[in-house]
């Protein structure tokens, strides 16, 4: 059974078209992630799941019921911000109880599913705090608490970490990815950063232009993208694009590599220059020139030792070898 | 060694400025307060002197509140300043939030439209506003200047009020709206708590123009249980024989309401004026 069905969706502001089309089938337990850069749409398309958008057309469905016409309190979701919107005059608790209240859940229920939803994420201490006492990372839980004791059928998260700090964001990633675990529930997820999406989707959504480029789980977007948006957009640094001759060898418009699939070696086919070496420890990203082609990214691992200016051959590697045809869509594999 | 950001010629020239334009602004206030505790002879022989030892004289502040009616115009200008305020702010905030917070057709122009009214003085109207007061049985009641000067405030407060709401987080409203909160509640308990400091700005910047006003007490309220204190001060104004020392005494008094009122006020004023320039 599908817990979110999205139907023909579209979305226009007067003549701005900002969904065009998307129909999507999201199954239970399922962790989705949105992913596009800023005004794909991706946003938009989670309101409009919320309720908190009219669609201009299309239907969007919860578990088995259509929810085109119900209010955002009645569509059994709960909602994640990345402002974290927590209620400024309201401490821990009201925060995380006003929802239920406002369904007139019975108060010893209501006391028992915070004191839950507390313990899962360690903020016993901070009950009787306002929001404006907590740090951010405090705030960001206490958003994720106030959607978990709604125990609703559907997650929504918006951008959830964009405003933590590097480090709070790996830790509240791996929280995250736990909690979803811990829940098993079915949680749609939107970002614009494309490692969120590798590291936390079950299945992730490209989205483009208000249109879905492709669906499909991390590591099947990494390895088989179906077109150049997709394959310059999953993975990072991005993927390598080549043009030209070395394509045209190849029967394609373009060809795509990823660096950690170029080598550097004495009988590579290409030669390039290097124009920038970036150490990072654990691997060495090494930009180099290409005539006709550009910046090329290589990523070799560990450390390797090349100087700006010095004249290199590189090598793919031919199984990875990416191939789009002159609509920029993939082309099957060279076997 | 100087702190690199100041120089004490610059900063003298600053403090000077201002000093000036607080004694510009504050010697009317400081002239009426000291003659009003001067004799009338006081007032006349050495206008601009402090009182002294012979001159001084409460002879005003006996008269003003001898007359016995004062105390009565005083509460009838608190209760038409709090009352309209009262207005200004309710209607003015619900009219800002739908503005800010809706999208509807003709939402720009209904926004230039309640905008228009700074721009044209409530006052063109004045006969129009007699004519519908008097038609209606108004004249001489609170209600009748309640109504106008209502009507004269809500067009700051829509455009005040309205800027501010649009700089309360979407993301909150929309929290709340999923929590299943109506939309009276989000307003009432979310936004308007938020924008404290803009709705205090614009009760300071209503309150004080009708604290004052003449006009309309003159023309709508010129009775004898509807009289506000400015009006009420004018009755010691003669065309022949003007009892200085009551009028002064009068206008001294009447400043300490608004006082009061502004520095219950004051504490979110500040916030509410500096609010966007700095963050």
């Amino acid at each position: 059974m599908a817990s979110l069905a999205l139907e023909k969706v579209t979305k226009s502001f007067g003549k701005t078209d900002v969904i065009k089309g998307v129909d999507l089938d999201v199954r239970e337990g399922e962790f989705i992630v949105f992913v596009g850069p800023s005004g794909c749409g991706k946003s938009t398309l989670l309101r409009i799941i919320a309720g908190l958008e009219d669609q201009t057309s299309g239907h969007v469905r919860i578990g088995d019921q259509v929810v085109d016409a119900v209010p955002p309190a009645k569509r059994g979701i709960a909602m994640v911000f990345q402002s974290y919107a927590l209620y400024p005059h309201l401490n821990v608790r009201g925060n995380m109880g006003l929802a239920l209240k406002q369904e007139g859940i019975p108060k010893a229920e209501i006391e028992a599913r915070i004191k839950k939803a507390a313990d899962i994420l360690a903020l016993d201490a901070l009950l009787d705090r306002r929001p404006s006492e907590l740090s951010g990372g405090q705030r960001q839980r206490v958003a994720i608490g106030r959607a978990i004791v709604r125990q609703p059928k559907l997650f929504l998260f918006d951008e959830p970490l964009s405003n933590l700090d590097a480090a709070l964001r790996v830790n509240t990633r791996i929280e995250i990815a736990k909690l979803h675990r811990l829940l098993g529930a079915t949680l749609v997820y939107v970002t614009h950063d494309q490692t969120e999406a590798m590291t936390l989707a079950d299945r992730i959504v490209v989205l483009n232009g208000g249109r879905i480029e492709q669906v499909g789980s991390p590591m099947e977007l990494y390895k088989n993208p179906a077109n150049l948006f997709v394959a310059g957009f999953i993975g990072s640094p991005k993927m390598n694009f080549i043009g030209g001759a070395i394509a045209a060898e190849h029967g394609a418009q373009t060809l795509g590599i990823r660096p950690e699939n170029l080598e550097i070696a004495a009988d590579g086919p290409w030669s390039a220059m290097v124009s920038h070496v970036e150490h990072l420890g654990s691997d060495t990203y090494v930009y180099v020139e290409m005539a006709e082609h550009g910046l090329i990214a290589a990523r070799i691992v560990g450390e390797a030792l090349h100087q700006p200016g010095e004249m290199v051959r590189l090598k793919p590697v031919p199984e990875f070898l990416h191939l789009f045809d002159e609509n920029g869509l993939a082309l099957p594999r060279p076997a | 060694m100087r702190p690199a950001r100041s120089s004490p010629a610059r900063t003298g020239l600053v403090h000077l400025a201002l000093i000036v334009w607080t004694i510009v602004a504050l010697s009317p206030v400081i002239l009426i307060l000291m003659n009003s505790f001067k004799s009338r002879a006081g007032i006349f022989r050495e206008p601009l002197m402090p009182p002294t030892g012979s001159t001084f004289s409460m002879i005003g502040y006996q008269t003003v509140l001898g007359e016995g009616h004062f105390i009565r115009y005083f509460g009838n200008s608190l209760i038409v300043t709090l009352v309209s305020i009262f207005f200004v702010l309710l209607f003015g905030a619900m009219a800002a939030f739908a503005l800010s917070e809706y999208r509807f057709r003709l939402n720009t122009a209904l926004g230039l439209f309640l905008a228009l009214g700074i721009m044209i003085p409530i006052r063109l109207g004045t006969i129009g506003i007699l004519q519908m007061m008097a038609a209606s049985g108004l004249v001489d009641t609170h209600l009748a200047l309640i109504l106008v000067y209502t009507a004269q405030g809500i067009p700051l407060a829509v455009f005040i009020l309205a800027e501010f709401m649009q700089q309360v987080s979407a993301d909150l409203k929309n929290a709340a709206r999923i929590d299943g909160l109506s939309e009276y509640t989000i307003f009432f308990r979310l936004v308007l708590p938020l924008v404290r400091p803009a709705m205090a700005t614009v009760a300071v910047f209503t309150m004080i123009p009708i604290w004052n006003d003449l006009w309309f007490p003159l023309i709508l309220a010129p009775g004898e249980s509807t009289r506000t204190v400015t009006l009420g001060a004018q009755l010691f104004l003669g065309q022949f024989v003007t009892n200085w020392n009551a009028v002064l005494s009068a206008l001294s008094l009447a400043i300490l309401p608004v006082l009061i009122l502004y520095f219950i006020f004051s504490r979110q004023l500040i916030r509410g004026i500096t609010a966007g320039a700095v963050k």
